[in-house]
């Protein structure tokens, strides 16, 4: 079950933004998934190890060696806002 | 109550890039002083639909690092994401460890080492001023190059009391870091980067104070001038009866200004959980015996060794934290009976050599190890008095050359037998009758005008205890 | 003797290779075909169509043949628009290819269009794309089904001879049931990830959607495979055959009565136990088997997969590519709210939120380690399952396609339509969905799952059931 102010702490850390007026609908819709979602509470999981991934993988890692890089042309080419060197973006601070 | 009426409480986290070719999970290379978002790949932009892939390599250094600080190494290796938004965070989360770091609980230099982790570095953002774009706004640039380089970063316990242990301590660190060949630890370049966690409380009190963090002290003489503005400035508000808040902190070297770093925007819940797009990594007993083989010598096994030879604990300890010294006393160690003077070698080194160099390093001398072992061996002889021997010593920074051959061309060598002195102290006892009187009456004190005019006489070729000796026998003492 | 456009593109695409192999059809003549209708397609089911051929299509002499691939929108193309149904990242373009789309064009297929899906694969109806719903072939009044229905949609209107999807919960298998079309989801690890926009990353698999089983083993065939780019892929054990079985003999069915009783329509079950009634008269035995812990399934899954997606989709905050909206106060923070509220559509939306909370501080044992703990016993109820059969079957979803808007109202409505497909996905095994009849005159899917890297079990199995049923998948092609 979430409430209106959690459904506002939420959206405040996942950089969304709810109109007033959708915040009680989301609060209500959340809770309705999240009370079938709390029926794993009546598993008994005492003991039970996590499972992150399924399938048992050896996890090979990089040798550290070097691939070329994007040009930087290519790099900032999809960004919606740069200078010929960088990606603009408004100040932290402002 | 002053500062020292508290009992100061220090621990310290430590951002060490590490010295791979590429990042932390992208094979891109990386190094300092680039051209902007010219060292970037698609990883690094964090472009949707790509996957890290750990660097082997700084696994291996992250190993050796827990070695170096005698730490558990733990047998697997997992990464968790910890999200939160920022621009110079591509993908809205960084790579880090959370509850399994690499490293667990260890102790160096008589700190206790809390972990050391591995994870990503954050990208370099550029404040530029206002942009044209939107009206009346500050814009930022962001360049990428830095984004993803493989950093440890080393938590140390609270064990640390004062500013000066801590940059000591620092230094130690750096020394060993880079002895180890993991990072080049330039603060400059922000190889080396340091926070400290500081809280003081008055002496004897039971429970410790309000810990705030210094954030990112780039030079050691600005976290010990940092540590000391803000133990201060808790001092203060302590002493006007008020409370330290726990916050984060910047220390501003210029204007020695303490400010908050507190963001209103940020509710910081950073929402750790085990990175999806990796599996753990198994440590293998392989993997830590390869990092064991690669450790070099350490600044404390060093300091240890010099001591074993006799080198006193000061002078071992500057040799090994300063490795061009240590390596120049082992040279000079292998010449010919130096061995039996390691203690004087390594004082000649430490304190008449480093006085002689100043702010210049050991390039700028031209003294040969040998020569210095010669000439401390010709002074245990000897064959000259120790202020003959520091003349020398100014010769050889300056020209180099053999130590013998010096003495001899500029007449410094030791005058031995008392028939040469004999008659030079009798006139200098003839010369100052009233001296003789009060050494006759058993007086010492005024010895010093005679050894003052024999060695005027002899150009400080004499040695004081032999004039002392000769002058009682000649006054029938 | 020459095959005709017309019959050509009725035929499935191992037909088509071997027509265009043997000379009776011009790989470059079906490649324009399937690129004009791709380009006239009224399903709403491309999102990109390629405006020529290439000068050179791929030899025939190529496993492929050189033979049209449609790609759902989420696989990274480079120079190809690759925006993942979402209005964020409309024409973005990628400076790199996936790789399990580059290895298939290594093997000479030729991308002649990216299709329609639910927004970054968040839905089972194809409703939640930015670039509008998709329409179901077989009667356009409904849904493809999701997330790939762009892929399903294409493939069965004859408008691609195959195509591409992935799957999370369901996103490959449910779309081909809707479509009458076959379905594969790998085993997890399979099929390389690189390149893939990503919805969850511990469930994600690319998988093909295709006309006969024996094209889903023939894309499979190519596209699996261990990728040094994506440290959880591992590829397949053992190299994929096209399979050639037409008995059961030996094989022992499973099937749960968790997925196939309660909730399931009543011609959906007509349909299955028919199927199974062919697969005992292929030689099967079909006994009943319980799971029980898949109930549970769906919540952990709507706990796990919004969790890492919130966590995915952070990387969409307007700063190095994708579409971005500047905040009246210039500030950084509120150009990050704007771009993402206005760019993620409500489902998308809906997600991040139940996942951020999920996983933030105070509920993260409660929600996101508990789902992790009952993933752990659903795994374990496979593993028990396997000890007594060889496959498990169920319907593949409990209704056939429903009418455009049926349940867009109600998210849990449509988050519970998945419960026969979710349990797979939690365990990484590969599962299947064939095609079984139709149910008033809408196709219904038959799911196989075996367990983990038993492909070829399983496309056995199901090409064998496939022959006996004899389900036509031109069906819908007109
Ligand atoms: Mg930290
Ligand atoms: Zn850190």
């Amino acid at each position: 079950m979430i409430d209106a102010k959690q459904v506002l702490h939420v959206a405040r850390l996942a950089r969304l933004e709810l109109a007033a007026e959708d915040v009680q609908p989301m609060a209500d819709e959340l809770s309705s998934i999240l009370g079938h979602i709390e029926q794993m509470a009546a598993l008994n999981l005492d003991g039970v190890e996590p499972t992150s991934h399924v399938v048992p993988v050896e996890g090979k890692l990089r040798a550290d060696v070097a691939e070329p890089p994007l040009s930087r042309e290519v790099a900032l080419s999809q960004a919606p806002r740069h200078t010929d060197t960088g990606f603009l973006v408004p100040s932290p601070q402002a | 109550m002053s500062v020292d009426d508290y009992e100061i409480t220090i621990g310290l986290e430590i951002h060490v890039q590490l010295a791979t070719k590429t990042k932390m999970f992208s094979p891109i290379e990386t190094y300092f002083g680039a051209e902007p978002n010219t060292l970037v790949g698609p990883v690094d932009l964090g472009l949707p639909g790509t996957l890290p892939v750990p660097n082997a390599q700084a696994i291996h250094y992250g190993i050796m690092l827990g070695l170096a600080f005698n730490c558990e190494i733990a047998d697997r290796l997992v990464f968790h994401r910890k999200n939160y938004f920022y621009p110079d965070l591509p993908k809205g989360y960084q790579i880090s460890q959370f509850d399994e770091p690499l490293c667990g609980p260890g102790n160096f230099g008589g700190v206790r080492v809390h972990r050391v982790h591995l994870e990503e570095d954050a990208a370099k953002l550029t404040h530029a001023g206002a942009s044209g774009r939107i009206q009346g706004s500050e814009s930022s640039v962001v360049d990428f190059n830095r984004g993803g380089t493989a950093l440890a970063e080393i938590v140390t316990e609270p064990d640390i009391h004062s500013a000066e242990q801590a940059s000591e301590w620092l230094r130690l660190l750096r020394t060993t870091v880079r002895q180890l060949g993991v990072s080049d630890v330039n603060m400059e370049e922000g190889s080396l980067r340091c926070d400290a966690n500081i809280s003081i409380a008055p002496k004897g009190a039971t429970e410790l104070g309000a810990k705030t963090e210094l954030k990112n002290m780039n030079s050691f003489r600005f976290i010990e001038r940092g540590i000391r503005a803000e133990v201060a400035r808790q001092a203060a508000i302590l002493d006007a009866g008020g409370t330290v808040e726990q916050e984060t902190l910047h220390f501003d070297p210029r204007t020695e200004a303490i400010t908050s770093m507190r963001s209103k925007e940020d509710a910081h819940d950073y929402r750790y959980f085990p990175e999806p797009d990796m599996v753990p990594v198994v440590v293998t007993a392989e993997m830590v015996d390869k990092a064991k083989a690669a450790m070099p010598e350490l600044p404390h096994e060093r300091e240890e060794r010099f001591i074993a030879l006799g080198v006193e604990q000061g002078a071992a300890r500057q040799m090994s934290w300063q490795p061009e010294l240590g390596d120049l006393f082992e040279e000079a160690l292998k010449t010919d009976g130096a061995p039996a003077n390691a203690k004087a070698v390594a004082a000649l080194i430490t304190n008449e050599l480093v006085a002689r160099l100043g702010d210049g390093d050991l390039s700028d001398s031209k003294a040969t190890p040998a020569s210095l072992a010669q000439l401390v061996a010709l002074t245990a002889d000897g064959k000259v008095s120790s202020s003959g021997a520091r003349t020398v010593l100014d010769k050889l920074v300056e020209g180099g050359g053999d130590p013998a051959a010096i003495i001899e061309s500029e007449g410094l060598g030791a005058i031995g037998g008392g028939d040469e002195l004999t008659p030079i102290i009798q006139a200098a006892l003839d010369a100052n009758p009233d001296v003789a009187e009060k050494l006759k009456g058993g007086d010492m004190k005024p010895i010093g005008v005679i050894i003052g005019a024999v060695m005027k006489e002899t150009r400080g070729r004499a040695d004081g205890k032999e004039v002392t000796k000769i002058a009682r026998g000649l006054l029938g003492l | 003797m020459p095959t005709s456009l017309t019959d050509a593109i009725k035929l499935d695409a191992t037909g088509q290779i071997a027509a265009i192999q043997s000379g009776d059809l011009d790989a470059r003549e079906l490649f324009e075909a399937y690129r004009q209708r791709a380009a006239s397609d009224a399903h709403n089911s491309f999102t990109w169509v390629a405006g020529e051929a290439p000068a050179e299509l791929p030899g025939a002499d190529t496993p492929l043949a050189g033979l049209p691939l449609a790609v759902k929108d989420l696989f990274c193309t480079e120079g190809i628009p690759s925006q993942s149904g979402s209005k964020l990242l409309e024409g973005y373009l990628p400076p790199y290819t996936a790789t399990s789309v580059q290895k298939l064009t290594d093997a000479g297929s030729t991308i002649h269009g990216k299709t329609n899906q639910d927004e970054f694969a968040m839905g089972s109806s194809n409703e939640n794309s930015a670039y509008g719903a998709v329409l179901n072939p077989w009667d356009t009044s409904r849904v493809p089904g999701g997330s790939s229905g762009g892929s399903a949609a294409a493939v069965a209107a004859g408008h691609a001879p195959w195509a591409l999807g992935t799957d999370t919960g369901g996103s490959i298998r449910q779309p081909a049931a809707f479509c009458g079309l076959v379905g594969l989801k790998p085993t997890y690890g399979s099929v390389s990830r690189f390149g893939m926009i990503a919805f969850a990353s511990s469930l994600d698999q690319a998988g093909p959607i295709t006309r006969s089983v024996a094209d889903a083993a023939l894309l499979l065939k190519y596209m699996e495979g261990k990728d040094a780019r994506d440290m959880t892929s591992i590829g397949l054990r053992e190299p994929v055959e096209v399979p050639t079985r037409t008995d059961l003999k030996g094989l022992r069915i499973g099937v749960p009565s968790e997925l196939s009783g309660e909730g399931i329509e009543d011609g959906v079950r007509a349909s299955f136990e028919a199927a199974l009634e062919q697969a005992k008269a292929l030689g099967a035995t079909v006994t009943e088997i319980h799971l029980p812990n898949a109930p549970h399934a769906l919540s952990a899954y709507y706990v796990l997969a919004p969790a890492e997606a919130s966590s995915n989709l952070s990387r969409f905050d307007g700063v190095r590519y994708g579409n971005r909206l500047e905040a009246e106060d210039g500030s950084l923070i509120g150009m990050y709210t704007r771009t993402r509220t206005e760019g993620f559509g409500p489902e998308v939306k809906r997600r991040i939120m139940l996942g951020t909370y999920a996983l933030s501080a105070g509920f993260y044992d409660a929600y996101y380690g508990r789902a992790q703990q009952v993933r752990t016993k659903i795994v374990e109820d496979f593993a028990t399952a396997f000890e007594s059969v060889d496959v498990i079957a169920s319907p593949t979803a409990p209704s056939v396609a429903f009418e455009l808007g049926a349940k867009s109202s109600d998210p849990l409505a449509m988050y519970l339509n998945d419960f026969c497909t979710i349990p797979m996905s939690l365990a990484g095994i590969p599962a299947i969905s064939i095609p079984s009849g139709l149910a008033d005159g809408l196709p219904v899917g038959l799911q196989l799952a075996g367990p983990a890297f038993s492909e070829n079990l399983i496309l056995g199995a199901a090409h064998a059931l496939e022959q006996a049923i004899g389900f036509d998948t031109a069906g819908a092609i007109r």
